[in-house]
């Protein structure tokens, strides 16, 4: 057993050498309580809802999410809207479709089967409307980030004034949690800038709680399914073990050598 | 013939009983290849290997595919859980001398695979066409360019033309798929290689097979090495359904960009010491040589240690030195992960000298002048005729265990 321990030991050193080399920058992000850690971590359902309101009302004019469906927003483990509600909002979205028999473009209403409708055209169109900078989509945005929700729950409330000693472009604002403090993106969120159906207080901390979430889920849309599977499969494992360690301590005591 | 070898493998091949569970890991490693190989097989049924719809079609896995995400973070937690096991491999080996005679051979197979491995790796990296894929492909690629004159060609020629551009992903998927077989045929070889001479163990002194101190494979080292990896699989579990991220770096969730430089390009985390080792030499061509020469200077390895002693049990200064080198590369690992400048590199250089010095001059050297411990004649029967030497030995095995 003394070697399991040293090599648990070993796998434990190798993981903290590896995990340091990632926090090379070394700002406090904001702490909040997600539901999804942990091992039987889950989405908070009526976060998701907001979240995807916000990302909606506020993101979406700049931000595409070229990975998702209208399905997902009613498929299990998401925000979970019901099937009527997510073809009302797919619904009212435009779609390009086409060519018909006339070899035309057409547009039409929204399906569930369709992929969210993107902001721009392209990645030019984007760039040419947003001075340059391209916003990035969203779909795996929480996973492309090194400090991932925590980052950007941090960032959407980390817009103060720039200390006199940082001068700023048009355009350009000052960020603490911005890597390098300048981001191109104006504080999106202010106080009550979308207004809840279920009533809660739209506060800027709310809705950066809100929409990271909702990020979260869109980045990995079978988180919960993955917590629940894992817990059965550790489970099992260790069962089966133990189990296991009994029939080799068996098996073994036939010789006389130490297992 | 290799086949009854293998099936002979599973049943009543004589095993030396003091085994311990460093030992297990030959098994592991076959379920970890087994596991790539299966999960990679589904995965190539549903990937693209496209420039422009490969980063898609990963997502695609991650979203649509029924249970896509399962398959894809078993395959590449399993890539990192197969180094970690590869590396205890290796690492026993050194500590117990199992490369030396008469198991040269099943070494240099060993190092062969662990090549592959790595090139298997490195591609397999390169295929969801993230930005670390894409520019951890353009570092490494470029390498070729340090040889002189044709380097340039050669890089032209990896490429498929002048950038990292989509026949270079064609190719890598090709090739990322060729490498598991040939590891596959090669590991089958490496067992083979094993049938002849039989287990090194713990003692590191020959055994007559089978007799008191051998034990049939079946049961006892199936249960054994059973039990091991379940214990193995609990912490491969614990990564692919708690932390799939953990060991992946998370610029690879941006598609590939090649008007975009990630801050920091550093590789996947078991090629970090060979990767501080590169940068470590100031000069491009040197880098590589001394990268390259890292691995190499394994195969030639049972050739390097002088001593006639096999297991680091009765080498009492080979065990400090070997302490230090599993320290040395763990350090290498962690400047790897850092930026080349000031005192890491300063480290890294110092690592990197330490890493060859312990294998052209500490080890020749020490095989002449330590003195090694009296060892038992067999490992049932004790020593010399009993004398306090077994008393000495058995101390210094269970300390190690």
């Amino acid at each position: 057993m003394k070697n399991l321990f040293k090599l648990f030991s070993i796998i434990i050193l190798i993981i903290t050498s590896n995990s340091n080399s990632f926090a090379a920058e070394k700002v406090e992000y904001i702490k909040t309580d997600w539901s999804f850690k942990g091992l039987f971590g889950k989405f908070d359902r009526a976060s998701l809802q907001r979240g995807y309101q916000v990302y909606t009302e506020v993101c979406a004019s700049c931000h595409s999410m070229k990975y998702l469906s209208y399905r997902n927003l009613a498929e299990p483990g998401g925000p979970e809207f019901s099937e009527a509600q997510a073809k009302a909002i797919a619904a009212s979205f435009e779609v390009t479709d086409g060519p018909n028999s006339d070899g035309e473009m057409f547009t039409r209403p929204g399906k569930l089967s369709d992929k969210f409708v993107m902001p721009y055209d392209n990645v030019k169109a984007a760039q040419a409307a947003n001075g340059g900078a391209y916003p990035p989509d969203m779909s795996v945005l929480v996973k492309a980030r090194g400090g991932g929700v925590d980052y950007i729950y941090s960032l959407l409330q980390g817009y103060e004034e720039a200390p006199s000693n940082v001068s700023l472009d048009d355009g350009v604002y000052y960020n603490k949690y911005m890597y390098g403090n300048k981001i191109r993106m104006a504080a999106p969120l202010s106080d009550g800038l979308v207004e809840y159906g279920d009533g809660t207080n739209a506060t800027v901390e709310q809705m950066s709680k809100d929409v990271t979430t909702f990020l979260m889920w869109s980045a990995e849309p079978h988180l919960e399914s993955r917590h629940q599977m894992g817990f059965k499969a550790i489970v099992y494992l260790i069962i089966l073990t133990v189990l296991v360690y009994f029939s080799m301590k068996r098996i073994w005591s036939r010789v006389e050598s130490e297992v | 013939m290799p086949l009854l070898t293998l099936a002979n493998h599973l049943t009543d091949y004589p095993t030396p009983k003091n085994l311990n569970y460093w030992w297990t890991f030959g098994g592991i490693l076959t379920f970890c290849l087994i596991t790539q190989i299966v999960t990679g097989l589904t995965l190539a049924m549903h990937y693209i290997a496209h420039a422009d719809m490969a980063f898609e079609s990963v997502e695609h896995i991650m979203r649509d595919v029924n249970y896509g995400w399962l398959i894809r973070y078993i395959h590449a937690n399993g890539a990192s859980m197969f180094f970690l096991a590869v590396y205890i491999h290796i690492f026993r080996s050194l500590f117990y001398g199992s490369y030396k005679a008469p198991r040269e051979i099943i070494w240099i197979i060993g190092i062969i695979i662990y090549l592959l491995m790595m090139a298997a790796a490195f591609m397999g990296y390169v295929l969801p066409w993230g930005q670390m894929s894409f520019w951890g492909a353009t570092v490494i690629t470029n390498l070729f360019s340090a040889i002189p004159l044709v380097g340039e060609g050669i890089v032209t020629w990896l490429w498929g033309g002048y950038s990292v551009d989509n026949p270079t992903l064609t190719r890598f998927f090709t090739l990322h798929y060729l490498i598991p077989f040939l590891i596959l045929g090669l590991v089958v070889l490496h067992i083979w290689a094993l049938h002849v001479p039989g287990n090194n163990n713990p003692i590191g002194i020959d055994i007559k097979k089978p007799s008191k101190d051998t034990v049939p494979f079946h049961p006892y080292i199936v249960i054994k090495d059973g039990f091991a990896l379940l214990m193995f699989m609990i912490v491969f579990a614990f990564f692919v359904f708690y932390a799939p991220n953990i060991l992946g770096h998370a610029d690879n969730y941006i598609e590939a960009n090649p008007m975009v430089t990630p801050a920091h390009i550093v590789p996947e985390w078991y090629l970090l010491p060979f990767y501080a080792i590169l940068r470590s030499v100031p000069d491009k061509l040197l880098g590589v040589v001394a990268m390259l020469s890292a691995i190499l200077i394994l195969a030639v390895l049972p050739w390097l240690d002088t001593s006639k002693i096999r297991s680091a049990v009765f080498r009492p200064l080979y065990k400090q030195f070997y302490w230090i080198l599993v320290a040395d590369v763990l350090i290498l690992g962690y400047v790897g992960a850092m930026p080349a400048e000031g005192l890491y590199l300063l480290i890294a250089r110092v690592a990197t000298a330490y890493y060859f010095l312990h294998f052209l001059v500490i080890l020749p050297v020490l095989g002449f002048k330590e003195k090694t411990l009296p060892v038992p004649l067999s490992i049932t029967e004790p020593v010399l005729g009993g004398s306090p030497n077994l008393a000495a030995a058995r101390n210094k095995e269970s300390k190690i265990e």
